[in-house]
């Protein structure tokens, strides 16, 4: 271990009882941001965190002669960068009268997650977030030969091996911070497209699941930074013949969890249906660049479809679900780059709230 | 089989003798240099009274004529040393004639003697320092992470970001910060800073001469982590022409009477009192400091003395708590990066309250 990893590596349990805090938002393009604070002892509730501010002209979410943006915690993760009684903490932004920027979703989906209608119906999710790593400086993918192409899909989906599997390190190292850092991380997988990857987080209930992928999105890009690797959320980094990204979302209520639920899904999926355009608005920019109705897409413009075990439909049942007659439902429109706080709380109003 | 550098350097002393190592730092002749030199001590000490004066050669650093070379020592502050560790302990010193005689680049002494005025002391000064700096890649003084021979992309995604193309540092940034909370030194926090490759620490709230001790303690410690990174630490204002931020010093500030129900009023009248002697302020606020204070890039003109809520692009802010709450502080924006916290802290603190 080098001298600086020992700095950085020190533990100040026995020496202070001070810990800190490193605040992350999410600025004007859905970019991440953070800035951190001493704080006089260990703090494990949000509601006990100070509220802070941060310079939103700089950010261009202010103008420079008024320019704070409140910053209010809302869920603490431990820190596994800083260790000991440090936390990573997940914010969401206000202007000085109280109110959320418009950049801020998390507001309005707290509301939607908060309606007694949905809150009883324990909206339950599972992301699946790809991702692609890429070569700094040029920007092409990990992996790829520069000027060139790799060999066709195929062999990488799930591959081992120096020529299949580019930046598996990245992909562990993520694993095991968000394990530490208290994020329901329930897998991981090498994609089909090389030097693209996938981690999975859920089941979780309710606005938690938006802020746990948010805080592993942070985790992701804090390790890539470390390693002198891009990371990249586009849905599709590379045109022609390549996989794109897509952050799929599987959801169920209790209602679709228990007898008869397989009914209540299919109700849902027909209201889903009937919502597809202003749905796919909030399901990521440039997706249209990836849902071709090729490369296990569903067509985006026009063409909503659900089957069981379809990849190429917009809403896929898995066959377990139809057979047990209750479990979930995935849909696969959403692009890597998506809002988790936009998905998954029109998700529920659609499925719990609307009607037709 | 051989030690290795690592294993010497980390060698536990504390079960093999009850000696410790010092670390005396000063302050050298430009001003913002800093010097420091070792000795054994026979046992910890953690009173600086108690520490011996030293001496160094001062016409090695252009403190001193070569035929009457000695300058002294005065112990004034300790912190533990995050590089050696144990009972091992860096001193902040300041530096005198064998007369006695403060030297001229000795800043301490003067401010010591403000801040032990009997109209200052009872008001408990208090100072937030958010010193900013800059990262250089050795040998070619280009900021780090920037191509050699060209330029970064504008600002925009740098402040506070994360990313291997927008964060150039942070392993430096993250080791300081939990080195300066070893040794003592009450850091509140860091951010990443608009211009890629530049970066900020807070120090304080400390009370009086403290936070001039503790801000040259964390530039001291800064610059010795940069040097085992094989980086260059700078403190130019203004460190790349052109559309790219300056680097400052922005100096938060207040008394007992501030921070009491009321104190917005007291806050007002500090400001008029530092607007009369703007012209003072900004001859002793850093060296530079015009080609920084320039209007734009969230400064304000250096000519300008200007005060406003929430308002970068003024001398003087005060934040919208202070404003809502009718107490609290105010944010003194002119300062370089390249101020002394001695003089800065308490000519505040002398123009506002004697």
């Amino acid at each position: 271990m080098s001298l600086i990893d020992e700095l950085r590596n020190l533990d100040l349990e026995s020496i202070t009882n001070k810990s800190i805090a490193d605040y992350i938002w999410i600025g004007l393009e859905m970019e991440l941001r953070n800035k951190s604070r001493t704080l006089d002892g260990p703090i494990t509730d949000p509601k006990q965190l100070p509220k802070w501010n941060y310079d939103g002209s700089s950010t261009g979410q202010a103008p420079g002669n008024d320019s704070e943006v409140i910053l209010c915690p809302q869920a603490i993760f431990k820190d596994p960068f800083r260790k000991g009684n440090n936390i990573l903490v997940m914010c969401d932004t206000y202007t000085p009268s109280g109110e959320p920027l418009p950049t801020n979703k998390r507001f309005n989906a707290s509301k939607i997650f908060s309606h007694p209608d949905v809150f009883k119906e324990e909206p339950m999710y599972g992301l699946e977030q790809e991702f692609t790593l890429l070569q700094k400086d040029v920007n092409w993918p990990l992996g790829w030969p520069l000027g060139g192409f790799p060999g066709p899909q195929g062999p990488y989906y799930c591959g081992t091996g120096a020529d299949k599997a580019f930046g598996r390190n990245i992909v562990d190292a993520h694993y095991k911070a968000c394990l530490y850092a208290g994020i329901d991380i329930s897998g991981t997988n090498g994609e089909v497209m090389p030097g693209q990857w996938e981690f999975q987080v859920g089941p979780t209930i309710g606005i938690s699941a938006s802020d746990q992928l948010w805080m592993a999105r942070y985790i992701l890009e804090r390790i890539t930074e470390l390693e002198g690797v891009i990371l990249t959320f586009d849905p599709k980094p590379i045109p022609g013949d390549w996989n794109g990204a897509g952050c799929h979302t599987n959801f169920s209520t209790k209602s679709m969890r228990s007898e008869g639920g397989y009914d209540v899904i299919k109700n849902a999926i027909e209201k889903l249906g009937l919502r597809h355009k202003e749905h796919i608005v909030e399901y990521g920019t440039g997706n249209e660049r990836r849902l071709t109705g090729r490369h296990e897409t569903a067509d985006i413009i026009n063409a909503f479809s659900w089957g069981v075990a379809n990849r190429g439909a917009s809403v896929r049942v898995g066959r377990d679900t139809e057979k047990k007659g209750r479990g979930y439902f995935e849909d696969r429109r959403p692009a890597s780059n998506m809002d988790p706080y936009m998905v998954t709380s029109m998700i529920a109003e659609t499925s719990i709230l609307w009607k037709p | 089989m051989a030690l290795l550098m690592k294993d010497l350097l980390n060698l536990n002393l504390s079960d093999k003798t009850e000696k410790i190592i010092a670390e005396y730092i000063w302050v050298g002749g430009s001003g913002m240099d800093m010097r420091s030199k070792a000795r054994t001590l026979s046992g910890p000490v953690s009173d600086p009274s108690k520490l011996p004066k030293w001496n160094y050669d001062g016409s090695s650093t252009g403190q001193a004529p070569g035929e009457d070379s000695e300058v002294i020592l005065y112990p004034q502050a300790i912190f533990k040393d995050p590089f050696r560790r144990g009972n091992n302990i860096l001193v902040m010193c300041d530096c005198y004639t064998p007369a006695g005689e403060p030297i001229p680049t000795n800043k301490r002494h003067n401010a010591a003697k403000i801040f032990n005025n009997s109209a200052v002391a009872p008001e408990e000064t208090w100072f937030g320092i958010e010193q900013e700096y800059t990262l250089l890649q050795r040998d070619v003084n280009w900021p780090l992470g920037w191509p050699i021979g060209g330029y970064p992309g504008p600002q925009g995604p740098y402040y506070c970001a994360i990313g291997a193309e927008n964060a150039f540092g942070r392993d430096i940034v993250d080791a300081h910060y939990k080195a300066c909370i070893y040794a003592g030194v009450n850091i509140s926090g860091i951010n990443g800073e608009v211009m890629p490759g530049q970066w900020e620490f807070q120090v304080g709230p400390s009370v009086g001469i403290s936070a001039g001790d503790e801000l040259w303690i964390a530039r001291y410690l800064l610059e010795r982590i940069t040097e085992i990174s094989g980086v260059v630490l700078s403190l130019d204002p203004k460190p790349i022409p052109g559309d790219w931020n300056g680097a400052g010093a922005h100096t938060n500030y207040s008394t007992k009477t501030m921070r009491a129900p009321g104190g917005y009023e007291e806050i007002k009248k500090a400001i008029v009192k530092l607007s009369k002697k703007h012209k003072e302020h900004i001859e002793a606020y850093g060296e530079g400091n015009d080609r920084r204070l320039t209007g734009h890039h969230e400064t304000a003109d250096i000519n300008t003395f200007k005060a406003g809520v929430a308002d970068r692009g003024a001398s003087i802010r005060i934040g919208r708590d202070t404003e809502k709450d009718g107490k609290g502080y105010f944010e003194d924006r002119r300062p370089s990066s390249n101020m002394d916290p001695y003089v800065v802290t308490s000519m505040i603190a002398a123009t506002t309250l004697l």
